[in-house]
């Protein structure tokens, strides 16, 4: 199936001379829930406001939905709503004012029983009248979410959205978030809380310094996550595993003295000692043993920290 | 043709304006009151009548002109301005608008409130001083032409600004000299004749000039200079704010 955000050979170059992004190539999938994550500075933002035509891009292309987001913006800008980082909202306005302004931006004709259920969702429809500047920074960003979605749009961007966001509004966001993507709404989140990306997210990208690093499933990762290694630091190096060891999950390193044993440490029988116990009857001794886990928090630090 | 959203915007502004009332439409007849007292009734009862007009209602063009200016620049100035230093403006360059219709929409709403204003003046004056208005379609012309052509120039001053200093300094530093200097409280003429010809390079006198002939049917300059001038002040606005929305000056870089 055609993805729907296509970006390719994407690069930004700031008149300051500040590279920010560097070659980025990624596809985002019909429905999916995407999480973008990366250090602070990383590049998300930039990515992001690229493809939702906020700032020009260096070179590169980009398509939404097949629409190329220069020639034919119209059609590639309605299909997105945009829930900024920055809680920037006009302070005066009413919250009834702002957000039927933003559906009228979008090109979509008033609907204001729309307009009504979507505050509704989001439990604004109490403060309606109030003025922006009086809400609370949870309302504020309930307030975004409302505009963003004003014009009910096919992919929704959410840049860090629950950063400084209290428990309760979290939660009704990624309540918020499942009921958007039952109905077929493409999702794209940063965020630099990795739980968060596990939480919710079907992929994980991961961006540094301007590059995507990592892009996989995140029911990948899980495995990954719910994996152990076994490493033994062989005495005497081997030329190849023996034959009798193919059914375990063995790795030989390159010079052949260390060997690796991946496992599912939540299965009944790991498998562990059982290897250990024919390793020593097959004469392969080691002189010392580690085991490590892999989580996506440590596949995120040493991908960012490699680049470093 | 997105008409949902220039719709969206002219109305948003539009609001903006009806909600800061005192501000937008109290606080300039007030002072335009203050010029008719001061200028008009004060020190004009002792000026004699220039090319048969009283005094006070000589002044009465250049007074609307003044205000046409300067609220044309700060309406639309702010308007675009204040998006971008709170950060708003996200949403503008992230919606499906063209450049067009953006500047329709606010320019639109700039030209409004500060016609508006314009004709809220002229009402105003009538209560001071007997007016009369020989070529009614021609002021009117006037009056939408420079109100539009200074909300462009407006618009691309609050875009090119980047902190509230620089959104005054234009305004301050080089539009108001220019409106007192152009003949807004005297006619050309009666300037000697080198500091005539220095005044002929300001944008203004043609401006004044013009609306003046609309109403009493005589004019420092040719109307047909006056018009001239006024239109080429716009298309180089217009210019300005094409080439602005192809690079993405200020904007999207």
């Amino acid at each position: 199936m055609q993805p729907i955000i296509s970006i390719s050979g994407v690069t930004k170059t700031y008149a300051t001379g500040f590279t920010a992004l560097k070659e980025i190539n990624l596809d985002i999938r019909r429905g999916e829930i995407f999480a973008l994550l990366g250090p602070n500075g990383a590049g998300k933002t930039t990515l992001i406001s690229i493809v939702c035509g906020i700032v020009n891009r260096s070179s590169g292309t980009v398509t939404v939905d097949g629409h190329d987001i220069n020639r034919d913006y119209r059609a590639a800008r309605s299909l997105i709503g945009l829930v900024p980082q920055e809680l920037t909202i006009d302070a005066f306005e009413s919250v009834w004012a702002t957000v039927n302004y933003s559906r009228g931006l979008f090109g979509k004709p008033a609907d204001k029983a729309f307009v009504e259920k979507v505050l509704r969702d989001l439990s604004l429809w109490d403060k309606k009248d109030a003025k922006a500047i009086t809400l609370s920074g949870g309302m504020k960003r309930r307030l975004m979410i409302a505009k963003a979605l004003s014009h009910e749009p096919r992919i929704l961007f959410l840049d860090e959205p629950t950063a400084g966001v209290d428990v309760e509004l979290r939660q009704d966001m990624w309540a918020m978030v499942r009921r958007l993507r039952e109905d077929g709404v493409t999702i794209i989140l940063t965020t630099h809380y990795i739980e968060e990306a596990e939480a919710m997210a079907d992929r994980v990208g991961v961006i540094n310094r301007g590059e995507i690093v990592l892009v996989e499933d995140k029911a990948e990762l899980m495995r990954k996550l719910g994996r152990k290694r076994l490493i033994l630091e062989l005495r005497s190096p081997l030329d190849a595993i023996p034959d009798a060891f193919s059914h375990y999950a063995l790795e030989l390193s390159p010079d052949g003295g260390q060997l690796t044993y991946t496992y599912d440490n939540q299965s009944e029988r790991p498998g562990v000692a059982s290897l250990i116990r024919e390793l020593e009857a097959a004469g392969i001794h080691f002189r010392d043993m580690d085991t490590e886990n892999s989580s996506l928090e440590e596949i995120f630090v040493n991908l960012v920290r490699k680049q470093a | 043709m997105n008409f949902h959203a220039v719709w969206a915007i002219y109305r948003m502004e539009m609001a903006r304006a009806f909600r800061t009332m005192l501000q937008s439409i109290v606080s300039p007849v007030i002072s335009t009151s203050l010029y008719f007292v001061v200028f008009g009734s004060a020190i004009g009862s002792r000026i004699t009548e220039i090319d048969g007009i009283s005094y006070g209602a000589f002044i009465v063009p250049g007074l609307i002109m003044l205000t046409l200016l300067t609220q044309s620049i700060s309406n639309a100035s702010f308007a675009i301005y204040f998006p971008k230093f709170v950060g708003s403006i996200y949403e503008l360059l992230s919606a499906p608008v063209s450049y067009l219709e953006i500047v329709l929409a606010y320019v639109g709403a700039a030209a409004t409130k500060s016609i508006v204003l314009g004709l809220i003046i002229l009402a105003t004056a009538a209560l001071f001083v007997p007016l009369r208005i020989e070529h009614p379609v021609w002021m009117l012309a006037f009056l939408v032409l420079t109100a539009v052509t200074f909300s462009l120039f407006g618009f691309i001053i609050g875009i090119w600004a980047k902190s509230f200093e620089q959104l005054q300094l234009v305004p301050l530093l080089i539009v108001t000299p220019l409106t007192f200097l152009g003949g807004s409280f005297y006619s050309i003429n009666m300037l000697p004749d080198i500091w005539r010809t220095v005044t002929l390079f300001n944008p203004v006198v043609y401006l004044v000039s013009g609306f003046r002939w609309s109403f009493y049917g005589t004019s420092d300059v040719p109307v047909a200079i006056s018009l001239g001038m006024t239109v080429v002040f716009l298309l180089i606005c217009i210019a300005i704010v094409a080439w602005i929305f192809r690079t993405g000056y200020r904007l999207r870089n």
